[in-house]
């Protein structure tokens, strides 16, 4: 079990946290004009890197809010923690 | 049932004293295979006995079978959802009833049969409902009411009182487990003695390309040419695409088990909850087997989260109290290459003459032989097998996905 840092409550508990996948993936601009293959890879293709990933994570069990974090998934140390980027979307 | 009369492990068999050559790898192969775990041994092996084609090599990194081949809970069944899914696995249980003697080797195959616990109202439809549509597809299944899961397993909680109670179980009889070391030794033994190079701490770091064709790997021992390149690479697929430049829907996972010390055999069968998130069998020298859930994060450092073991044998001890004074003697993890429909993807890749079988998640080892035929099969004639084009990479751009959660995700 390790520590995650919240960007708002601090270190915690691995086990309060929900983990979410790849971050920064954003909703198609223009959804009508995708392909078929454009599609599928919204949808089901994620990256899978040996080393440094940024990646969402929410603090389930505390504030409820979602994060971004860079996490090795080598060695799993997280090297930052911070709050999503604006993006105009609601995050 | 086991009917083992004598002490757990004392009719195990003898090793061999020779099990394999170590050479050192030639200028250039008909068919390269990256990854040496069951998956890419058992292609070799029906590569040579199925299509004549013997100018093999099968390059591994670390030593033969020592990732998920050497980390897996050896559980073999075939009661799986969905028509393709059934196909193929259930080749492969057949091809697992006459492994020995293919091999001549012994694999300890015991068919003691699969439990396959409900605890939920909806628990006991979906299994029915897979109950029937494997008796539709030939395969053994029963459904099970509670009494008869405690005939079969004496030592499980039926009881009411606790907090998943057992509604019932889906039984295949003919499921089992075997000896994986053993599996593994076997396939590498014959390909060797047919003459395939099993080259092991040969790790391959790239390719060289020309056009859509790949002429060769590059590796930590030097560059190998190439007719055809068979990935069998499990977790490090991923990491493999990425230097051909090459996307699929592929995450890595940890997945952990566990065994306890030697115990006489208290456990007959093979038992597995999805809704608890434990499964076990006893081993044949007597160590309970546990596996659980995949760790919920992407990672390739083959050890995982202890919350993870600590739900196991809290659902573990719940359902066989008698585990409660076992000592766990030691715990492990591999990586799994988890896919979106818990199906492997399996065949053609953008490059003509290089072929992909991943994704097989928490449950590859089932399909040892039968993939193996059918990835042979796939390199030799250079099309899918029947069995596996249903698990093409481009089903998940046309939609035709083979949804197997429910069978095959998080149980084994
Ligand atoms: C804890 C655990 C329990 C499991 N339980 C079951 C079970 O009960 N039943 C079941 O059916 N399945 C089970 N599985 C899944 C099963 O083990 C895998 O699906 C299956 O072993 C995958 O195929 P493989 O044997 O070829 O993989 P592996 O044995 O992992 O083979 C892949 C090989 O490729 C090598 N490799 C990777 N990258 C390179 C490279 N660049 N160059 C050279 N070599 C490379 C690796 O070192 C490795 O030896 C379990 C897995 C784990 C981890
Ligand atoms: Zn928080």
């Amino acid at each position: 079990m390790q520590l995650i840092h919240c960007p708002w409550c601090g270190p915690r508990e691995e086990v309060e946290f929900h983990y979410g996948g790849q971050a920064e993936i954003a909703y198609p601009e223009r959804p009508a004009e995708l392909s078929d293959q454009e599609w599928a890879e919204y949808v089901f293709y994620r990256d899978n890197p040996k080393g440094a990933f940024a990646e969402r994570w929410s603090h389930s069990a505390g504030c409820r809010r979602w994060f971004t974090a860079v996490r090795d998934t080598h060695t799993y140390r997280f090297s930052s923690t911070a709050k999503p980027r604006r993006t105009g979307v609601r995050v | 049932m086991s009917t083992e009369t004598n002490p757990p492990g004392a009719d195990l068999p003898e090793h061999p004293d020779f099990l394999w050559h170590n050479p050192d790898p030639k200028k250039t192969y008909d068919v390269v295979i990256v990854g040496g775990g069951g998956h890419g041994l058992a292609t070799a092996h029906y590569l040579v006995k199925n299509h004549g084609i013997t100018n093999v090599a099968v390059l591994e990194k670390g030593w033969l079978a020592g990732g998920n081949m050497a980390r897996n809970t050896t559980l073999i069944r075939s009661n799986y959802l969905w028509d393709e899914s059934a196909a193929i696995y259930e080749h492969s249980l057949k091809l697992w009833e006459g492994l020995e003697d293919d091999l001549g080797y012994p694999i300890l195959f015991s068919q003691r049969g699969v439990l396959n616990l409900a605890h939920t109202e909806q628990d006991i439809r979906d299994s029915v409902r897979r109950v029937e549509a494997n008796k539709l597809n030939g395969i053994d299944a029963e459904w099970l009411g509670p009494e008869e899961v405690k005939r079969i397993c004496p030592i499980i909680n039926i009881s009411e009182d606790i907090r998943y109670p057992v509604q019932g179980a889906t039984y295949q009889p003919r499921a089992g487990i075997a000896k994986h070391d053993y599996v593994a030794w076997g396939f590498a033994r014959r390909a060797d003695e047919a003459g395939v190079d099993l080259i092991q701490d040969c790790e391959v770091t790239g390719f060289t390309v020309d056009g859509d064709r790949v002429t060769g790997v590059r590796t930590s021992r030097g560059d190998i040419g190439c007719g055809t390149v068979a990935l069998c690479a499990a977790g490090h697929t991923s990491v493999l695409l990425d230097h051909l430049g090459v996307r699929a829907p592929l995450q890595s996972h940890p997945l952990q088990a566990l065994v306890s010390e030697l115990l006489e055999p208290v456990h007959p069968t093979i038992v597995m909850s999805n809704a608890v998130h434990v499964y076990v069998s006893q081993a044949h020298k007597g160590e309970l087997v546990m596996g659980a859930g995949v760790d919920s994060y992407n990672g390739y450092g083959q050890r995982g989260a202890f919350h993870i073991i600590e739900r196991q044998m809290a659902a573990a001890v719940e359902l066989f109290p008698v585990f409660a004074r076992a000592h766990l003697l030691r715990s492990w993890a591999g990586i799994v290459d988890v896919t979106p429909d818990a199906s492997p993807i399996i065949g053609h890749t953008p490059y003509e003459n290089v072929f992909v079988n991943a994704g097989w998640g928490t449950g590859g080892f089932k399909a040892t032989p039968g993939i193996g035929w059918c990835f042979a099969h796939t390199i030799a004639n250079g099309e899918p097998h029947p069995y596996v084009a249903p698990f093409s990479l481009d089903r998940f751009t046309t939609g035709a996905l083979v949804d197997e959660h429910g069978a095959a995700a998080v149980a084994h």
